[in-house]
């Protein structure tokens, strides 16, 4: 999504000189056609994530609109106390780019994972949090809220290439987007990880289950109506995040199935354990997790079976 | 038109309300009000509060934003009514400045937060052709605080010389002396060795402090950053370089007898 990012960027600011990237010395061979075509634009603030997102405010209050640019933790947690009393206590639009979709950086290990950036931005009032799911979503996403008047979160994977079936770009503020229909079990899923979500459709339909797929890339302002409505036809529902589970989706969901007394059951997929200390590819991370789409696949597969079982059970009793 | 922005009546105010108020950080907004006094009544141009090319003013110490309150009320940007509701319930006016109050143009409180954004917004003037001014003002111990230095490399790397940082040197900080807890000396030094344009300079002389920062170079060059050496409590006999003062309220005969003193420097 990096270089849709910078491709969208250039195009943005080509038509709106308020346009500012700034990066914490990071995006080596991603920025450079935005340095290069708007070196005025452009600064490299060095490795000082606060003091980026400082600037960053006092830019946004003069009429600017910002962009900050880092690898997803560095983004969002160092400088987390500036984007509280900076952009969101002021209501200014300084857009904060954290790169890294959870294992996106998969073999430099647990300080660049970025396992909790939704979690400590959705739970802020005021700040706009979106996690596209591939670089199409990403372009569309940032097209629909770069000029908003208050801060924006983005959360952007690394991968330039997976392409979402059924979600061909389509974004839209507080609205959730399904890209496969079914009707046994629904699976909700934030950001790149959606490929898994596939993988365990396409195993689970192997076995009779028909799987729904709906994407969250509007975390906040959250798609509360839409999920509302998903929820009502489904007694199961598999949040997806390569994210911890708590503060992310998984939250999300538990919120909105306990305050609108929906009976649906909820199973939280995403990372729940703390590092040991073993790192590895974004696929072995996924695995190590049990977020991989196979791993996935059995999880959702004992469950659904085990209702029906259950079901069975009940049903004999009943009669 | 006379200017009311002087030191005795914002000294006063200080007073008034925190007694008023029965709140502390009265020794912290004691410090600056010289160089409020400076700034206010004559420095920082603002033709209209929300103008886009108005000097911009930090309060990166926020805790000491009585004084700032005091120096609006002056200049009549804010009531009376507004400065009697400081530290009320429902008030714009609390011990941190916040930017919803008309006149404050960054809310502060988070020590380290202030000069970052300063220098942004410094950075937006020159981008703007220079269109105004930024001016901060600093405790001495928010220098304990990393990300100052970052903002100090910041503006000086992009000669930022439309900055002009304050630093309130009055040597005390929340839990003692600042030679105790964390040493900043030498100040001056460390602040020239990242490429600034220093000046030391006694920050109860309001003269002093207008004299040295009209005589700054805008346009061009590095930022500025004037030690100002300063008296925690300046003008209040009991209070003056007392740690305690920090965090106290006045008594009934505490008040009186710093309204008493305050006569004295007048």
């Amino acid at each position: 999504m990096r270089a849709e990012l910078i491709r969208t960027l250039i195009e943005l600011a080509d038509k709106d000189e308020r346009i500012i990237l700034l990066t914490g010395d990071l995006g080596y061979s991603v920025l450079e056609p935005f340095c290069e075509r708007f070196p005025k634009r452009f600064f490299n603030v060095g490795v000082a994530e606060q003091n980026m997102v400082g600037i960053a405010t006092g830019l946004a209050e003069a009429g600017f609109i910002p962009f900050v640019y880092s690898i997803a933790t560095f983004a969002s947690l160092r400088p987390y106390e500036f984007i509280r009393n900076g952009p969101i206590l002021h209501a200014l639009p300084v857009r904060i780019v954290g790169i890294g979709d959870g294992f996106d950086y998969g073999p430099a290990g647990p300080t660049h994972y970025s396992l909790e950036d939704v979690g400590v931005m959705r739970i802020q009032p005021g700040i706009t949090v979106i996690a596209p799911a591939d670089y199409q979503q990403a372009r569309t996403s940032i097209l629909a809220t770069w000029n908003l008047p208050g801060p924006v979160y983005y959360r952007m994977g690394k991968d330039d290439k997976f392409v979402a079936s059924g979600l061909e770009g389509r974004f839209e503020l507080a609205k959730a987007q399904t890209v496969r229909n079914g009707s046994d079990l629904l699976i909700v899923s934030m950001g790149s990880i959606l490929k898994e979500a596939f993988i365990a459709a396409e195993f689970l339909a192997k076995h009779k289950i028909s799987s729904r797929i709906d994407v969250i890339a509007s975390i906040s302002p959250a798609p509360i109506a839409d999920l509302v409505e998903a929820l009502r036809n489904f007694s199961w529902v598999f949040t997806l995040e390569a994210h911890y589970v708590t503060g992310g989706i998984g939250s999300l969901l538990a919120e909105i199935i306990a305050e609108h007394g929906l009976k649906c059951r909820l199973i939280r997929c995403g990372v729940k354990d703390l590092f040991d200390g073993l790192s590895g590819s974004q696929a072995f991370m996924y695995r190590k997790c049990g977020i991989s789409g196979d791993i996935l696949a059995g999880k959702m597969l004992a469950a659904m079976q085990g209702s029906k079982r259950r079901r069975k059970v009940e049903g004999v009793s009943g009669e | 038109m006379l200017n009311k922005v002087i030191p005795y009546n914002i000294r006063k105010i200080i007073l008034e309300q925190s007694k008023r108020a029965n709140v502390g950080h009265i020794g912290s907004a004691l410090s600056i009000v010289d160089i409020i006094a400076a700034l206010y009544g004559e420095i920082i141009k603002v033709s209209e509060l929300h103008k886009d090319s108005r000097d911009r003013f930090v309060l990166s110490k926020g805790h000491a934003a009585l004084a700032l309150y005091a120096a609006f009320f002056l200049k009549g940007w804010i009531t009376e009514k507004d400065l009697n509701s400081y530290c009320a319930d429902g008030s714009l006016l609390g011990v941190h400045p916040e930017s919803t109050l008309p006149g404050v143009d960054f809310s502060t409180g988070s020590l380290g937060h202030g000069l970052s954004m300063a220098a942004g917004s410094a950075l937006g003037a020159r981008l703007k052709n220079y269109q105004w001014r930024v001016f901060a003002l600093m405790s001495d111990a928010e220098c304990n605080e990393g990300s100052v230095w970052e903002a100090v490399m910041f503006a000086s790397h992009h000669k930022l010389s439309n900055l002009i940082v304050m630093v309130d040197d009055n040597g005390q900080q929340a839990f003692g002396y600042t030679k105790d807890v964390l040493s900043l000396r030498p100040l001056a030094k460390r602040w020239d060795a990242f490429g600034w344009d220093v000046s030391e300079v006694d920050g109860h002389n309001v003269q002093e402090l207008k004299d040295k920062i009209n005589s700054l170079t805008i346009e061009s060059g590095p930022p500025h950053v004037l030690i100002a050496k300063t008296v925690f409590g300046k003008g209040v006999s009991f209070m003056e370089n007392k740690i305690k003062w920090h965090y106290w309220p006045m008594s009934d005969a505490d008040y009186k007898q710093a309204l008493s003193d305050i006569e004295i420097i007048k």
